[in-house]
């Protein structure tokens, strides 16, 4: 047994001995340990580095709220920083790591900073990176000059960069009453309006249970309160009709009284079971919320508080009874309140030895005397802590007395041997889900205390949230709102007795003893008092403007343990009272939500996958898929051995020779039927379709209102009030959207329906010389000859028994043809063509092949229509119809839209014969060393087997007219400068002769 | 926040897309009234508080709805098709005839 570890109490099973590393270092616990109190139980007292003075920090708190002592927890490969020690429980290879150290915990190269004392003040950054205004490192310069070396000195944990595997999950919940917290009054009121038959959601964000009666000491009907916490809750585990949530945090109140929450799955475990989720975001329906949230303890705030060994008071009574591990072995307090008196007599029974409870107050009701008496402290009434000693560990303290009505310390400074000093400065409700569901909170001077405001939202609140401190007020609270959040009256029964410590919940207005040192107020950001005073002495009078200059209350636990403090701090320097300096308001989250919990299933496995119905055919057949958006492509049907670039090569080379074959059906294909059909597309498409002949198809382009380019695609006329329009991959579902908006909001009166085919179709287009041939050989039904078959032509017949719809348009520049067939007989078609080309040297290509076809031919995509192109810019202007009005014609001739110097189309041919780069900047002048003055970028490239040469397509300023001329690209991401030629983009076959025929 | 679809029922935001400022007027296909369509095009009201909006069931029945939300508390007062006629559409389907 550890020496620090009691011999009986608290939830801890001694029997159970877990084995964990900390900074490399191996260490035991037992069950039910977080990561804290096992190391507290090892006699550990350095935790961290602060975050600008690299100060040794220990732990302050027992909860949610810890500023200091903050981990980075390790799986694999995957690092978790910034983690509170205190809510990590710990398992079985736990490893976890301190932060912002260098070299080493305990010895810190950066605490250097701490002796130069005033060098990192408020706004120190603001101040110092100004920089010169002239010369090399003028302006921001100099800050990106230092930056690098300050970055690594201030700051928290490092994040990763291996990617998280972990699984999340996102889940929507309805409720009658949502309880948060689960101490006495969360219990009390789970229970009541469970009995009322309400639909309950109790929610906890430790493991257990039972909030204070875990660690408060005290009796409830009879019973230690822990263990009438855990009968409470296994009584409602079984109700039907309530729904307990352990490792749940609610971090967000919004509109509608919706809540988020984070359940944290299986942290705690070695490994999660199979399907487990690591994190569960709960996004929760309720139709009245209790909020039971309980309170905080505050720190004081005098020199030295941040040494390891000084702690919050009732977090070490909470070690000590709920964890069975003493926070040290001799123990003073220093308090503006009578809770610390509880707290000393509980370490005291404990084990500890109490040296002294130090107060600010002079008067001492006769029950804290006896407090003091029992726990055999000696009582040091009207005293304040001015200093701490010690290194990585407290050993002392200095005390003076102290008259808390004018703040000023007089007689000689006394010392006290110590190892552990426990503060206590009143307490603040966790009002932060009221604040955040609207209402501003209200001071009251008694509590010294911000409390809830009135619920703007269905809430009420029960128990210390309210700033009814006492667990018998909890109790009669907790019940009351359980009953009238359930829409229940209340019933005359009694409620559980409850035997206590005596107490006065009101605190002295105390927050700060003025002696010499540091004093901090935030602790994880390391704002003192002394920043705090510097602020308001060059002007920042609001208290956002405060938190802005100083950091306080910006870091990771947004300021829970230091938000009064501060404010109280500022309202002294300003001589107002706190109420009129005013609070900030609490925004989401309450406290840190993973990432990937809000990604949830958008990623990783449960990211849901389209696929085409020859999927299973390419990964059969050797292709390497791509993944675009949701959909799963062929990339290249790669053969042993071969690089990406020399499948691709091979496959669009043998597709020219004599004939390639490839899946199109993730082209978007929407229906456009009714008897105004033709005239809704030419409102959409630039060009005409109402003169569109059934049977035959047109290649359309769409601009948006602004009047650039959105979409190109073919649109087929399959009846006279029967259209098929395709779009392209990516913008299936937006142009969707945009037919559909302009259907019901704009021209209701048109008789048009739309509906997404995209699914119902399996396209392959079959492109190349042989390829005609190759339709005529497995076509029956209709013949597929220049006659019957024109470009731009469409028939229908029959592959393999399979009713197909065949129409002769061309992307890859070759005589090409999309055949159409029911998706469940997608396969079975593609398979026919497959093997009546075999004769014909058919191959299967894939994206790539495709994009170095289309860039040879100069067709446009997605890429080039990028949301700044014009048709004009595009060389697509001979689709822009002068016979009717379209979407976009209006404002497609805007000034800005048709002035010189816009980016225009062009190719690109590499002269140095080395592979260029999509996004490779276009230059006139190459200036490897400090590139300038771009003129345009590349869109797309390919090595061009039909040209033998590397080659792109670009947007370059006034790219028409320097046809012909040379300029270079330069990448200095990627190194790669060059010449080019810049040339027209049709580089392949431009008058069109191969897909004639 | 949750809208409630005169077709579906109430429903979470997460099923709609945001289609933009109801109050907007488009010209007239054929107008070269530029200033016009530049209102049209560009310019949104932005008021604290009770706001028109167009929003599309695109998650559901695919509607759109014309929404007055107050921007300043998403408290929705109003839900109704933006296509005037689906008005009555409605009202057949809930009195059961087609
Ligand atoms: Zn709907």
């Amino acid at each position: 047994m550890s020496p620090r570890r009691t011999d009986a109490g608290g939830r801890v099973d001694r029997l159970r001995t877990i084995r964990f590393t900390f900074d490399g270092a191996p260490y035991t616990g037992h069950a039910g340990d977080t990561l804290a109190s096992a190391l507290l139980a090892n006699g550990v007292t350095l935790f961290g580095r602060s975050f600008k003075y690299h100060r040794p920090r220990g732990v302050l708190t027992a909860g949610v709220e810890e500023p200091n002592a903050l981990v980075t927890v390790l799986r694999g490969e995957v690092r978790e920083p910034n983690i509170a020690a205190t809510m990590v429980e710990i398992y079985d290879g736990l490893t976890a790591v301190s932060q912002n150290r260098f070299p080493s915990l305990a010895w810190d190269i950066n605490a250097a900073n701490q002796l130069g004392g005033k060098l990192l003040s408020a706004g120190f950054y603001y101040k110092t990176f100004m920089g010169p205004a002239i010369g090399p490192l003028k302006s921001t310069r100099f800050w990106m000059f230092c930056e690098h070396f300050i970055r690594r000195a201030a700051g928290l944990g490092r994040a990763g960069t291996a990617a998280d595997t972990a699984r999340y999950e996102r889940m929507n919940a309805f409720c009658d009453v949502l309880v948060v917290g689960s101490g006495p009054a969360g219990l009390m009121a789970a229970r009541a309006a469970a009995d009322q038959g309400a639909r309950v959601i109790l929610s906890e964000l430790e493991p257990h249970f039972g909030g204070s009666a875990n660690w408060s000491g005290e009796t409830i009907d009879g019973m230690p309160a822990a263990d009438w916490a855990a009968r409470a809750a296994g009584q409602l585990e079984g109700y039907d009709n309530v729904r307990l949530l352990p490792r749940t945090t609610v971090w967000g109140y919004y509109d509608g009284n919706t809540l988020a929450a984070l359940e944290r799955v299986t942290d705690h475990k070695e490994r999660p079971g199979k399907g487990e989720p690591r994190h569960r975001y709960w996004i929760i329906r309720a139709k009245s919320v209790v909020l039971a949230t309980g309170s905080f303890e505050r720190p004081l705030v005098f020199p030295g508080n941040d040494r390891p060994g000084v702690m919050l008071a009732h977090a070490a009574e909470r070690y000590a009874n709920e964890y069975g591990v003493l926070a040290g072995n001799r123990i003073a307090l220093f308090t503006n309140n009578d809770s610390a008196y509880r707290s000393a007599l509980a370490l005291k029974k404990a084990g500890a030895a109490i040296v002294a409870i130090v107060d600010v107050r002079t008067e001492l009701s006769s029950e804290m005397r006896e407090l003091a008496d029992e726990a055999e402290a000696k009582s040091l009434s009207g005293h304040a802590v001015v200093a701490t000693e010690g290194g990585k560990a407290l050993s002392g303290i200095k005390v003076q007395r102290f008259d808390m009505t004018n703040g000023a310390l007089a007689g000689e400074a006394r010392s006290i041997q110590a190892d552990c000093l426990l503060m206590s400065g009143g307490w603040s409700p966790t009002i932060h889900l009221a604040s955040q569901a609207g209402a501003k909170a209200e001071w009251n001077a008694a509590r010294q205390a911000f409390l809830p405001p009135k619920p703007t939202q269905q809430w009420i609140g029960a128990g210390a949230f309210t700033g009814s401190f006492s667990t018998a007020e909890a109790i009669a609270e907790g019940r009351a709102a359980g009953l009238s959040a359930a829409g229940g009256t209340g019933t005359p029964t009694a409620l559980p007795v409850v035997e206590a410590a005596p107490g006065d919940p009101d605190p002295a207005p105390v927050f700060e003893i003025k002696a010499d040192g540091k004093s901090f107020v935030d602790f994880q950001h390391d704002v003192t008092a002394e920043d705090v005073r510097l602020a308001h002495r060059e002007g920042f009078i609001s208290v956002e403007h405060l938190k802005r200059y100083t950091t306080l209350g910006m870091a990771t636990d947004q300021g829970k343990s230091s938000n009064i403090l501060g404010l109280a701090i500022m309202a002294e320097a300003l001589g107002k009272p706190i109420p009129e300096v005013g609070t900030t308001r609490f925004r989401p989250p309450f406290s840190a939500v993973s990432i990937g919990s809000l990604a949830a299933e958008r990623f990783g496995d449960l990211r849901p996958e389209r696929l085409t119905p020859m999927h299973d055919w390419h990964v059969a057949n050797g292709a390497t898929m791509y993944s675009a958006g949701l959909w799963y492509r062929p990339m290249i049907y790669g053969h042993a051995g071969e690089t990406i670039e020399q499948a691709y090569v091979r496959e669009a080379k043998a597709t020219r020779e004599s004939a390639g074959i490839v899946d199109v059906s993730t082209l978007g294909k929407i229906a456009v039927q009714g008897p105004d059909a033709a005239e809704f597309l030419d409102r959409v498409y630039t060009n005409m379709f109402s003169t569109l002949a059934v049977g035959k198809a047109r290649y359309g382009l769409m601009l948006r209102e602004d009047g650039l380019a959105f979409d190109d695609g073919t649109t087929w006329r399959l009846g006279q009030q029967d259209f098929l329009m395709t779009t392209t991959t990516a913008n299936a579902g937006k142009v969707m959207q945009h037919l559909e908006y302009f259907l019901d909001v704009v021209w209701p009166e048109l008789r048009v329906h739309v509906t997404s085919v995209t699914d119902e179709w399996a396209g392959a287009a079959i492109g190349g010389p042989k390829a005609r041939a190759i339709l005529a050989a497995c076509v029956t039904g209709t013949a597929v000859d220049n006659a019957a078959l024109p470009f731009m032509g469409i028939v229908h017949g029959k592959i393999s028994g399979v009713p197909v719809m065949i129409c002769r348009l061309s992307f890859s520049g070759e005589m090409a043809f999309e055949v159409y067939s029911g998706a469940g007989y997608g396969t079975h078609v593609w398979e026919a063509l497959i093997e009546a080309g075999k004769p014909f040297g058919l191959v299967t290509y894939g994206l790539e092949a495709l994009g170095t076809m289309r860039i040879e031919k100069g067709h446009v995509t997605g890429a080039e229509i990028d949301g700044r192109t014009t048709a004009r810019d595009l060389h697509l202007d001979w689709m822009l119809s002068k016979k009717k009005p379209f979407i976009g014609s209006a404002m497609m001739d805007r000034e800005g839209l048709i002035a010189p110097g816009r980016l225009e189309l062009v190719g690109l041919i590499s002269l140095d014969n080395q592979p260029l780069n999509g996004g490779a900047h276009i230059v006139e002048d190459l200036d490897e060393a400090n590139p300038h003055d771009s003129i345009g970028h590349i869109t797309a490239c390919c090595y061009s087997p039909a040209l033998g040469k590397y080659i792109a397509l670009a947007l370059v300023k006034d790219g028409m007219a320097r046809r012909g001329t040379r300029a270079h690209i330069s990448d200095p991401l990627r190194n790669r400068f060059g010449p080019v030629e810049i040339v027209s983009n049709h580089f392949f076959d431009p008058d069109g002769s191969r897909m004639h025929g | 926040m949750l809208i409630t679809c005169p077709y579906c029922g109430p429903r979470d935001v997460i099923e709609f897309t945001y289609q933009g400022d109801g109050n907007r007027e488009r010209p007239q296909p054929a107008s070269q009234n530029l200033d016009a369509w530049n209102a049209y095009v560009y310019d949104r009201l932005n008021p604290a508080g009770d706001h028109n909006e167009i929003w599309q069931h695109s998650g559901g029945c695919r509607a759109h709805l014309r929404v007055v939300r107050n921007t300043l508390t998403h408290e929705i007062s109003s839900v109704a098709f933006a296509r005037g006629d689906h008005k009555v559409a409605a009202r057949h389907k809930a009195e059961g005839k087609t």
